[in-house]
């Protein structure tokens, strides 16, 4: 067990360690200060602009840059839908796919699903689509989808630090550029020295050893490029089925500690990103280190769930054994359950381990994970977020200390509290608990249906069916992507229609009504007058106010959810015993 | 005007960035990937003394008989069909996935059961990995516990010396990453190649 522990604290020191130098790389980038890579980049960034039309890069206003994030989302989806409903036209396409393997249904959740950066997938990469949609299509929402994010994110903080939000298209070339692209490139080559596979070539069928008339086809693919942008844009949508847990998507101990500490490397370094451009790293670094610190205390419980395993399932092993049910052998309990907490934590929903089958637990670490969306949070609006939960506080301890709430010299207003409570207090909720009513109040679906229509779709019985639903809508709220997987929300399940359509209106209000927020938000913040800080000004760069930071985070996130995580991963913990 | 001097940015932004990180990116990767990877980038094909392709280092295939050293339980039996009837197109595209039994599920409870006995009447103590499924259904790996605790049965329907056959588990054992990173595996298909190759008495 200890064993377990200690690579878990090596990988967590690893990334904390990482992260203020890659925070103080992307404020270099993002205030146009000189970098290493400027000879190469200013050129390349010159004819990406040129041929963009921003050569003058054009300053945007809040609604500006609002329009300009959704008017670019949407023509990828428009390019991208153009490959997924033609893939049976098209090349790479070694497993002879046809028009039918992707329904309409499907395509059209893939493309809201990736374009949000959630990357939720009712689909099995394998049988779906063909090497092209995968590496031509998805592969440009994974840099688009993240890069909008990071763009989204410095606009913010641009704008509490009271500076103009930028140019959108500016901000996302540059994130492509000079951060996603250099390190994909890098670590695409690790992952393939690795052993991630990375062909053009189709599967390849081979006789069994023990039985040589029965055949086993090893599915192949350009892996090993696809699997580096997935972490490192927080992605997280599979080119298998099972995602990370596939030998050829995480081959070995190296790999996975690789993907553990791409995905959260953005997300963490950005609080530093927000230190070095407040000119405030002090309070970034107490905001940074609340956050591992509710991090660190989820990973143990999460930890420790999966280490004591089932009792009923001891009992028969007549010996305290871990949960493997839908583990790989090469993690085991510690690097699933760090990978579990660190998956829902970061919005980046590759999984590691089958999260259908995990602790009771576990589960509800990772559906409070996305509940809260800032452990580390989604690529850039996780830090966006934490921000805004950090107004919140000033706010409610300014209401307690009877104080003019202010924040970076700042006054918080009322428009500050109605956009961050708006965000945080009132989409998430709805988007979550109101389809998963009405998914609730639906029929199961009986085995031998096979027509279309309203069922819920729900796999595993009594507590566990409600966390399924719930997780679902959670997961798409969240923008996270992953999901349990057992869930009826694939085509041809009869069920597939219905998670198909509702989940793409919940990713999608989860993802831009946010981005819309917090882009007018940080609008707003940057065009006022910036008032002196005296003896009276209630300091937000102490640990008191961290700690409060922290209790108006929990309460917030657990009070709402307080009855769906009672009924369902509470109540089968108890089941469970 | 305004709208669609915007809508242009998208359109234009769109359709560079597509040709950088969709299609100049991926190609370039297959390219280094064949160039200085190509066992890597093709699969970490295992191949046999005549040159024969018998399957890939990475993935596992289905053990069960008593002459092999059994795999982990799979959900999708290792990706693996008979050629004659594969209506599901198994071989066409090949496939992954997990039970997805929730750990209250009475059925997970079930098929534990009858694993543990199965295993029992064979002599073999069971392990959390024996019993439970794998992540992907493609899981190469058992524990050393696993691969130790089938050595007698292994032995005994073969006819070989038990010592002989222990020997090859630890030759075929994936360790942890710098001894630190993951969990120590012994790899199923390799072990039983060698068991295999092994000179019968």
């Amino acid at each position: 067990m200890l064993q377990g522990w200690i690579q878990i604290a090596i990988t967590i020191t690893l990334f904390v360690a990482i992260s203020p130098l890659f925070g103080g790389y992307m404020a270099r980038v993002f205030q146009g200060q000189r970098t290493l890579l400027d000879p190469v980049l200013n050129p390349l960034e010159g004819v990406i602009f040129t041929l963009s039309g921003v050569r003058d890069r054009p300053e945007m206003n809040g609604w500006q840059y609002t329009r300009a994030v959704l008017y670019s989302n949407i023509a990828a989806c428009i390019l991208v839908g153009l490959i997924l409903f033609n893939q049976a036209l098209l090349p790479f396409n070694p497993t002879h796919l046809n028009s039918s393997a992707a329904t309409w249904d499907t395509i059209l959740h893939t493309l809201v699903s990736f374009v949000t950066n959630t990357d939720q997938q009712h689909y099995s990469g394998e049988s779906t689509y063909t090497y092209f949609s995968q590496f031509a299509g998805l592969g440009l929402m994974f840099f688009i989808s993240c890069a909008t994010g990071i763009a989204v994110a410095i606009a913010f903080i641009r704008g509490l630090t009271g500076r103009p939000l930028g140019n959108f298209y500016v901000d996302l070339t540059q994130a492509i550029t000079r951060i996603l692209l250099p390190m994909s490139l890098v670590g695409g080559v690790v992952m393939l020295a690795a052993g991630m596979p990375e062909t053009l070539a189709g599967p390849v069928v081979v006789p069994t050893l023990e039985n040589p008339h029965i055949s086993q086809a090893i599915a192949l693919g350009p892996v090993a490029h696809f699997e580096i942008i997935k972490e490192l844009g927080q992605n997280g949508g599979g080119f298998f089925g099972v995602n990370s847990a596939h030998p050829f998507e995480n081959p070995n101990g190296f790999t996975n500690l690789l993907e553990i500490v791409s995905m959260v490397s953005i997300s963490a370094g950005l609080i530093h990103t927000y230190g070095a451009m407040a000119n405030n790293p002090k309070q970034a670094w107490y905001i940074f280190n609340m956050v591992l610190i509710i991090y660190i205390a989820f990973v143990v419980v999460a930890g420790i769930n999966e280490y004591n395993g089932i009792p009923g399932i001891n009992q028969l092993l007549g010996s305290s054994q871990p949960n493997l049910e839908g583990k790989e052998v090469r993690f085991g309990w510690a690097q699933s359950a760090l990978f579990l907490t660190t998956t829902t934590g970061t919005m980046c929903g590759a999984a590691n381990s089958a999260h259908d089958s995990v602790m009771p637990g576990s589960l509800f670490i990772a559906l409070f994970n996305m509940f809260l969306q800032i452990l580390w949070g989604g690529e850039g609006t996780g830090t966006a977020y934490l921000f805004a939960y950090v107004i919140l506080a000033v706010f409610a301890t300014g209401l307690m200390v009877g104080r003019t709430p202010e924040f970076l010299g700042r006054k918080i207003e009322q428009r500050e509290v109605v956009l961050a409570s708006l965000l945080l207090l009132l989409v998430h909720p709805i988007v979550i608990l109101i389809p998963g009513a009405i998914t609730l109040s639906f029929p199961e679906v009986a085995a031998n249906v096979t027509v279309p229509g309203f069922y819920n779709g729900i796999f595993n019985p009594g507590f566990h069916g409600l966390s399924e639903v719930i997780y679902e809508y959670t997961s798409a709220a969240a923008n996270n992507g992953s999901g349990l997987a057992g869930l009826g929300n694939s085509e041809p399940a009869p069920s597939a229609l219905w998670w198909n359509l509702s989940c793409c209106v919940v990713l999608a209000i989860g993802r831009y009504v946010p981005i819309m927020a917090l882009l007018l938000l940080a609008d707003g913040m940057s065009r006022k007058q910036s008032v002196p800080m005296t003896s009276g000004t209630l300091r937000t760069d102490t640990k008191l106010f961290a700690g409060v930071a922290a209790g108006v985070i929990l309460i917030v996130g657990a009070l709402t959810f307080f009855p769906v995580l009672a009924l369902g991963p509470v109540a089968e913990a108890f089941a469970v015993l | 005007m305004q709208i669609t001097r915007e809508i242009g940015w998208a359109i234009r932004s769109t359709l560079v960035l597509w040709v950088i990180t969709a299609l100049i990116y991926p190609l370039v990767m297959v390219g280094i990937g064949q160039v200085a990877f190509p066992y890597q980038a093709n699969g970490s094909l295992l191949k046999n003394a005549q040159g024969q392709v018998v399957g890939s280092a990475l993935i596992g295939q289905p053990f069960t008989s008593d002459r092999y050293f059994n795999s982990r339980p799979s959900a999708v039996s290792y990706s693996t069909a008979d050629p004659a009837h594969d209506t599901a197109g198994v071989l066409q595209t090949g496939e992954s996935g997990s039970s997805n039994l929730a750990p209250s599920n009475p059925a997970l409870k079930q098929r534990i059961q009858a694993s543990v006995k199965q295993l029992q009447q064979a002599g073999v103590q069971p392990t959390a990995d024996l019993v439970y499924s794998s992540a992907s259904g493609l899981d190469p790996h058992i524990t050393p516990a696993a691969a130790q605790a089938q050595v007698a049965r292994v032995a005994k329907a073969r006819g070989l010396d038990p010592q002989a056959v222990a020997g090859l588990i630890d030759q075929n054992l994936d360790r942890r990453w710098l001894g630190l990173f993951g969990e120590p595996g012994v790899n199923v298909l390799k072990l039983n190649l060698a068991l295999d190759a092994l000179p019968h008495p």
